[in-house]
């Protein structure tokens, strides 16, 4: 038995992926949202909404750091957002 | 000659495009479940439209994961021809086999009607049989359908004579520089939004789709 694997104690984080549209490709349902409901109802000092997909992930890992390259990796690799036309965030959101 | 016609959960026009290889144009044509596969056995294959698990994250990305992608794959690289329609298309942009990315229709609406396209190249595996620049007929029914590549990939696309099919009299779902469907470089794989198998015989309104088919025979001859 490997000594040190007695110490690793893996820890679940709450991450947050937020996909986008990027600033190039138009976002039809966040325009439609500021013009045809906010503005219409008098929220004029909304100046930009723009709509997006959250996947809200639960990760093992053994530091936040981990969690966050884990989850970085995995997006690239499966594909989670298109990089022609999505912006991607990860965010760390605690241990659960 | 033999075309596959790979059926993924939520597909819903593999068999009018079934029916429209057997029957009109009459070629040997298999129904195969994406996980059944084998591209040994076939000469073409077709991604047809529809859905496939149920749209869910982005059209097509879950499917760009199907074993049935890593033969296509083998395919494409013995430039034998594939064609997406619709959810196919989809299919192969999210599995990297076609620039881009289909956006949600700007209007925010599903579609599902006639639109008039101009061929752009017949200078591929399924529009070589078509005039440069002729005007076809071929319905549209889709969510995201919005093509969509940032400046400089569409420079390459019109560069390297891509562009297969731009709406024409309309742009429908915002798609930039009115796109329709494009080729890859090799210009043995296809993906268009408008469905060809639904424009293939006169009794449903034209026939115009029917040439892309014909292509793809001639192309394998």
């Amino acid at each position: 038995m490997n000594p040190s694997k007695e110490f690793v104690v893996k820890i679940v984080y709450m991450v947050e992926i937020v996909i986008g549209n990027k600033p190039q490709a138009k976002d039809p349902e966040g325009e439609t949202i500021m013009k045809d409901l906010m503005h219409k109802s008098g929220y004029d000092c909304v100046k930009e909404v723009r709509t997006g997909k959250l996947l809200r992930v639960q990760i093992e890992a053994t530091t936040e750091e981990e969690a966050r390259q884990k989850v970085f990796a995995m997006c690239n690799d499966l594909r989670i957002f298109n990089p022609v036309a999505h912006s991607c965030k990860i965010e760390i959101r605690g241990k659960t | 000659m033999k075309v596959a016609v790979i059926q993924f959960p939520g597909s819903n026009c593999d068999l009018d495009t079934l029916h429209v290889l057997r029957n009109v144009v009459r070629v040997q044509a298999d129904l195969i479940w994406h996980k059944d596969f084998k591209d040994s056995e076939y000469d073409a294959a077709i991604l047809p439209g529809g859905f496939s698990y149920g749209d869910h994250l982005r059209a097509g990305i879950i499917a760009a994961y199907s074993p049935a992608m890593v033969s296509i794959k083998e395919m494409v690289k013995q430039k034998k021809p594939v064609l997406g329609i619709c959810n196919g298309f989809q299919i192969l942009v999210e599995s990297s086999l076609l620039p881009g990315a289909l956006l949600r229709n700007s209007g925010l609406k599903f579609l599902c009607k006639w639109t008039t396209l101009k061929v752009e190249t017949n200078n591929s595996a399924f529009t070589r049989l078509y005039e440069m620049g002729q005007t076809v007929r071929m319905p549209i029914a889709h969510n995201e359908g919005r093509y969509f590549v940032d400046e400089e990939m569409l420079k390459a696309l019109h560069r390297n004579d891509q562009v297969v099919f731009r709406y024409s009299g309309g742009n429908p779902n915002g798609a930039i520089d009115d796109i329709a469907g494009i080729c890859n470089e090799d210009r043995n794989v296809v993906g268009l939004m408008p469905h060809p198998e639904r424009a293939s015989e006169s009794i449903l309104g034209s026939e115009d789709g029917r040439k892309m088919f014909e292509s793809m025979l001639s192309w394998l001859k």
